[in-house]
Formats: structure tokens, C-alpha cells, sequence
């Protein structure tokens, strides 16, 4: 720790910081357009706080066993994609409660991981590679902070894509109607329940990616300690970023800056109220969330079938 | 519903009065669908430790044996049965005003770490003041942890679901920061703790019982709990809430006001659960004040479907599952997170049981038979008992 700090001194706050709001960001960048498709076909899943811990176990045990980190990021999806087939099915029974649902998928999701988990803490699995774009800096903290994983990239495509498609396909049109008016969709011949399971499978497939980078990438190891919250953050992210992809990303970049804050002032020696930092990103949230809801009137965005935003 | 009841078992015993009693009923719905419930949870919950390599029925019977099957191991149960209770109140309270809370886990940090400065604020007074006031600290600090989420809730919109969540990590932050920092106690060095509030000045037992008061504590609760929300102004301007807010507001309650104070004494009893867990077992505040009791109690919570009364006995089975984790591992082999499986699985069949309200005919009240064109109102005509106890077509 103390060897990097002579290279940059303070300056490698701001730096640790970017690198942190990149690497603590994409988890929630992934989480919270999947959060988004779903909440945009009128339903909330909870229950992603639970998917990103199954996404991390199950990518890092795959990992280990195949040897293929990739491999690991598609068995995450999937299993993401089943837990939300299986929230999307009991809510589409009558007076299931979907937000109840996802507190219990969030309770199974994290038992089942830490069980099935057990035999993965010790062993090391193979991680995702890096993209190297310090290769220019001879600094040692400069290359590590540039070190950009390729899932970042990914999502960063996935945003505008998803975005895109809301807006202009005929399948975010439909989508975008069975959120806005379960009633309308209906009249017009389209299984209401049917495109809200593919939406909350769909979501359920890119918060599995999220819980995979987290356990493959950054922190990168499977351990009971992993998520904290992220997964339910995400879904408070995407009411501040009022269901736009393009938003979420931009959102989730904040989130990982004032997540990577504490960590970055212990690495240049300011230890007091390291525990208070780890607050950080949970006061940000609750900050924001505050600052941008209303009690009178409904967020612009938020489809009308919705309940979480109320 | 006494009246009708009366009526009922003056025309047909009691099974007649639970038949035509259409309160009875719902609550014989509720139970068979409940245990229906727990049972396809249990047989769920086997096929699952059976794929992970263990025997089902020994792993049902170390549950049995950890959780009942001995003096030992039941008051091990009602041990952890305690935290339970005042924990699931912080999510039952809220929600029968519609309001879903699931940072008892917070409010549990909060109050107990209140309650251990309370305790070391005041060396030298006496055992009964320093319990008073660890008693006071906790619940003011948890009911003070969740009313802030009512609060963002009523006054800013904030959904109060996300946010008790969120505020719950911020206890735990909190908490972190204060024994490892301030309040640490320089001697405790591989587990960060706050100073011994010292054993005079902890809880102690039941008399006759290796329980200690905190299971006094969680029923009292419960019982009053279920008083205040069944038989009080308060409670019925509650339910008014839980039904239609708007309603509520447009006939003059004082909703906003009336959200914040039921979460105030929700979160006071998970925040008391913290102090129990300080005054009675730890003896100071550190880590192990995070064992999980504040998302169990949701799930209890929800067993119970929300009512005080019903907390007691759920509380005391999932204490029971909590209570036979160590056999399940030792004996069984099986991780400790085996416990969260079930109770994960117990939640989600419990949901989805939901739907089946309703849908059975069997649950359905029978008509009341008209009052019977006797002389004499005491006694019943004994053609209306055999009718009451004739088989109804409405069974197959």
C-alpha cells in the first residue's frame, strides 16, 4: 500500500476514486438496467439483491471447475434469468404481492448461495481478463487504476442499446404498454403475464452478469461477504435515474465513486472513519432517493403499473 | 363477532359455531393453508439436503430433536424465539398500515449499540437504573431508526421498503465505527467490542427456567401489539390506512402522523430485541449484534401474516429451526446456511400460498340458521345440533 502512495501522493485519491466508480460501478450498471427492463414492464424485483449473490457463487464456481471465467459469466446469466422466471411466475398468480416475492427470492437467493458456496471460498478460480489501457503510464498505480474490464465495455454498449430498443422496437413498445397500462395490453390481445416474464427473465440474466463481475473481476473472490446491498441500491438507482438506461449508467458510475471513496482515503493514510466511509454509498442512496422523490406527485418516467415508486 | 358467536353456539356446539362464523372460518383457512404451507416447505426443503447428499428423515429428526425434543434444546428455542418476536413486530406493525419495512436488522444495531452506551454511560447506579435505561435507549434509537423511513416515506415519497434496507447498513456502518473506534475496548483484540456492561447489570432468567427475560419481553410485546392494533381508536384508524389511505386521509386521520408513530413503536420493539440481545447474552456491543434476527423476523412476520397475536407461536418455530442449526451441521454435515435455505424456501411456498385464499369452498361460513321458534332462548333444539354436525355438500 504505502509504495504506491509516493508515486502520486494525493492525487491518487481523485484517480482511485475514477478507477473505483468504473470497477464498484458496473455491478450496478448491470443490475440496474436489468432492475430497469423489468420495473418498465410494471413489476419490481427485489429479489436482484439474491440473483447477484447466486450470479457471483455460481460464475466463480464454474470458474473453478472449468476453467473458463466466461463460461462462468453465462452460467451467472442464467441462473439470474431462472431466479426470474421463478419471481415472474409467482407474481403472476393472483394476490401474490411482488415486492413480498422479492424479499423472499432476496432471503433465498443468499442462502442458497452461501450453501451451495461452501466448497468455493478457499479455492482460487480464474478471473476475467483485463483490458490494460495504462499501458502508456509507467506508474504502477496509474496502469492498476486503468485496468478496465472488458464487462464495463459491454455494458457500456448495453445501455444505449437497451435504451434504443425501448424507444424504437416493436418489443419496447409492448413492453412500455404493459407497464404503462396492464388493462390496454390486455385489449390489444398481448399476454401481460407472458411479457413480464420475459422482461424480469431478461433482468434477472444481466443482474446475474453484475453478481458474476463481482466475484470474477473486482473484488474478485466468492466469499459470504461479497454483496452488500448492491443488488437493492440498484433498484433505488433506477428510480433516480427515472427508468432510463442512459441515466443508470451514468448513475451507477456515481454510486461506485462514492462507494470507492473510503477505500481511496485509506490508501493515502486517512484511516479515521474509515467505517463511517463504508456508510458512504448507503447516505448517497438514501440522499438522493430523498432528494429526487416526491410525495405529491408521480416521477416522470415511471410507469403507471408500478408500486415501488408510489 | 362475540354476539354472532353466541347465537352460533347456542344453535349448534361448538363446531356448528365455527362453521357459520365467518371470522372462525378465515381463521381455519389461514391455518390449514399455513401449515399446508410449512408442510410442502419441509418436503421441499428434504428433496433438497437429499440432492445434497444427506438422509431427509435424520435431518428432520435433528431438527426435532435441537428445536423440541429436549428441555435442553426447547429452551435453547424459546431462547432465540424472543428476538424473533420483536423483530417480526417491526414488520408486522408497518404493514398493517401498508407500509412494507425490512430494516429490522437497523433497528436491532441501532437500539442494541444504544443500549450498550446507555449501560456504560451510568458506572456506579444501580442494576435496576442501568436496565431502565439500556430498556429505554433501545427502544427510543430502533423506534427512532424506522420512524425515519416513515418519515422520508410520508413526507418525501421515498420508497420506505429500499430505505429501511439502506438504513440498516448505515446501523451496521455506524456500529462498526464506534467499537472499533471510540467505544472499543482496548483488551478485546480479535473481535472489536465495547466495554463489559458487567454482570450485575445483565438480564437474567426466568425463575425456574434457563431463559432469560427477554421472552417476557417479545410476548408482552405481542400481546400489546395485538391489543393496540385490535382494540384501540388507533388501531382501527390503522387498518383504515392499510385499506385506502386516501380514504383514511379524506375522513380526517391524521395518516402522515399515525404512519410515523406505528413505526416508531415498530422499530422501539426491534430496537429492544438489540437491547435484550446486549443486556442478556453479549454483554457488550460488537459484531455479533448482526446475526440476522431482523430479516428472520420479516419472514416471521409474514408466516404470521401480520398479526401480533400469531407472532408468538411462528416465532417460536422458526426459533426452533434457528435453534437446530448446530446439530443439522454436525450431525448432518451440512453448511450452516442450510437454515437460510429453508427459511428462504419456507418464505417463498409461504407466498405463494397466497393465491389459495378464497378458493376452497370448505372455508366458506355456512348461513346461520334462523333463531330457532322456542320459548325458551337457553336451550338449543337438538335437530338444529345434528344439522350443524351434518357433512356438508360443499366438502368434496
Amino acid at each position: 500500500m504505502d509504495g504506491r502512495v509516493d508515486a502520486l501522493g494525493f492525487w491518487g485519491v481523485p484517480l482511485a476514486v475514477a478507477a473505483g466508480a468504473i470497477r464498484i460501478g458496473t455491478p450496478f450498471l448491470f443490475v440496474s438496467l436489468g432492475e430497469c427492463l423489468t420495473e418498465k414492464s410494471g413489476r419490481v424485483n427485489l429479489g436482484l439483491e439474491g440473483t447477484l449473490v447466486m450470479g457471483a457463487m455460481s460464475a466463480y464456481g464454474v470458474s473453478y471447475l472449468s476453467g473458463s471465467p466466461w463460461l462462468g459469466v453465462l452460467v451467472a446469466g442464467a441462473i439470474g434469468a431462472l431466479l426470474g422466471s421463478l419471481h415472474a411466475w409467482l407474481c403472476s398468480k393472483p394476490r401474490v404481492n411482488d415486492i413480498a416475492v422479492g424479499i423472499a427470492l432476496m432471503l433465498f437467493g443468499t442462502g442458497l448461495a452461501f450453501f451451495l458456496g461452501k466448497p468455493f471460498i478457499k479455492p482460487v478460480a480464474a478471473h476475467l481478463p483485463a483490458i490494460e489501457f495504462g499501458f502508456w503510464s509507467r506508474i504502477e498505480q496509474v496502469r492498476s487504476a486503468m485496468q478496465v474490464n472488458a464487462l464495463f465495455l459491454l455494458g457500456l454498449v448495453l445501455a444505449p442499446l437497451v435504451a434504443w430498443s425501448l424507444k424504437v422496437t416493436r418489443w419496447g413498445l409492448v413492453l412500455r404498454t404493459v407497464g404503462e397500462s396492464a388493462d390496454a395490453a390486455r385489449a390489444m390481445g398481448y399476454d401481460v403475464n407472458r411479457v413480464r416474464l420475459v422482461a424480469t427473465m431478461v433482468g434477472g440474466f444481466l443482474a446475474g452478469i453484475g453478481g458474476s463481475f463481482l466475484s470474477l473481476f473486482y473484488p474478485g473472490s466468492w466469499n459470504e461477504g461479497l454483496s452488500s446491498g448492491q443488488g437493492l441500491m440498484a433498484v433505488a438507482l433506477v428510480i433516480f435515474a427515472r427508468w432510463d438506461p442512459i441515466r443508470c449508467l451514468y448513475a451507477s458510475i456515481l454510486f461506485g465513486a462514492a462507494s470507492a471513496l473510503g477505500p481511496a482515503l485509506q490508501s493515502v493514510g486517512i484511516t479515521s472513519g474509515y467505517y463511517l466511509f463504508n456508510a458512504a454509498p448507503y447516505v448517497v442512496t438514501l440522499a438522493i432517493m430523498t432528494a429526487t422523490s416526491s410525495a405529491t406527485r408521480t416521477l416522470p418516467g415511471q410507469p403507471a403499473e408500478l408500486t415501488v415508486a408510489r | 363477532m362475540k354476539l354472532e358467536e353466541t347465537r352460533a353456539v347456542g344453535s349448534g356446539g361448538v363446531l356448528g359455531a365455527v362453521r357459520t362464523s365467518a371470522r372462525a372460518m378465515s381463521v381455519v383457512e389461514v391455518l390449514v393453508i399455513r401449515s399446508a404451507a410449512v408442510l410442502v416447505s419441509l418436503a421441499l426443503f428434504g428433496l433438497f439436503v437429499a440432492v445434497a447428499g444427506a438422509d431427509p428423515f435424520d435431518v428432520y429428526y435433528q431438527m426435532y430433536r435441537g428445536s423440541f425434543g429436549s428441555a435442553f434444546s426447547f429452551q435453547n428455542t424459546l431462547q432465540r424465539a424472543a428476538p424473533l418476536m420483536l423483530t417480526a413486530l417491526c414488520t408486522a406493525l408497518p404493514a398493517r398500515l401498508g407500509l412494507i419495512i425490512i430494516g429490522g436488522e437497523g433497528a436491532v444495531v441501532a437500539g442494541g449499540l444504544a443500549a450498550a452506551v446507555a449501560g456504560l454511560a451510568m458506572p456506579g447506579a444501580s442494576p435496576v437504573a442501568i436496565l431502565m435505561a439500556m430498556f429505554v435507549a433501545g427502544f427510543v434509537v430502533g423506534g427512532a431508526w424506522i420512524a425515519l423511513a416513515a418519515g422520508l416515506r410520508v413526507h418525501r415519497g421515498v420508497n420506505e421498503t429500499i430505505s429501511s434496507l439502506l438504513l440498516s447498513y448505515v446501523a451496521i456502518a455506524l456500529m462498526n465505527h464506534f467499537v472499533e473506534g471510540p467505544l472499543r475496548d482496548p483488551t478485546s483484540l480479535n473481535k472489536p467490542s465495547t466495554t463489559q456492561i458487567g454482570t450485575a447489570n445483565m438480564l437474567g432468567s426466568i425463575p425456574g427456567l434457563d431463559v432469560h427475560w427477554g421472552l417476557v419481553y417479545g410476548v408482552v410485546a405481542c400481546l400489546f401489539a395485538y391489543v393496540f392494533m385490535q382494540h384501540t381508536v388507533f388501531g382501527f384508524g390503522a387498518s383504515m390506512i392499510g385499506g385506502n389511505a386516501r380514504a383514511a386521509q379524506l375522513s380526517g386521520l391524521p395518516v402522515k402522523r399515525m404512519i410515523v408513530t406505528a413505526c416508531f413503536l415498530a422499530g422501539g420493539a426491534a430496537g429492544l430485541a438489540g437491547m435484550v440481545e446486549i443486556a442478556a447474552i453479549h454483554g457488550k456491543a460488537n459484531a455479533s449484534l448482526v446475526a440476522g434476527y431482523g430479516y428472520s423476523g420479516i419472514l416471521v412476520a409474514f408466516i404470521a401474516r401480520h398479526n401480533p397475536l400469531a407472532i408468538i407461536p411462528v416465532a417460536i418455530l422458526l426459533g426452533g429451526i434457528g435453534a437446530s442449526s448446530g446439530l443439522i451441521q454436525r450431525i448432518d454435515n451440512l453448511p450452516d446456511a442450510t437454515v437460510s435455505v429453508l427459511q428462504g424456501i419456507l418464505f417463498v411456498v409461504i407466498l405463494a400460498s397466497e393465491t389459495l385464499y378464497g378458493r376452497y369452498k370448505m372455508f366458506e361460513p355456512l348461513p346461520v340458521p334462523p333463531a330457532p321458534p322456542s320459548l325458551d332462548p337457553g336451550v338449543a333444539p337438538i335437530d338444529q345440533v345434528g344439522a350443524a354436525f351434518d357433512p356438508p355438500a360443499v366438502m368434496g
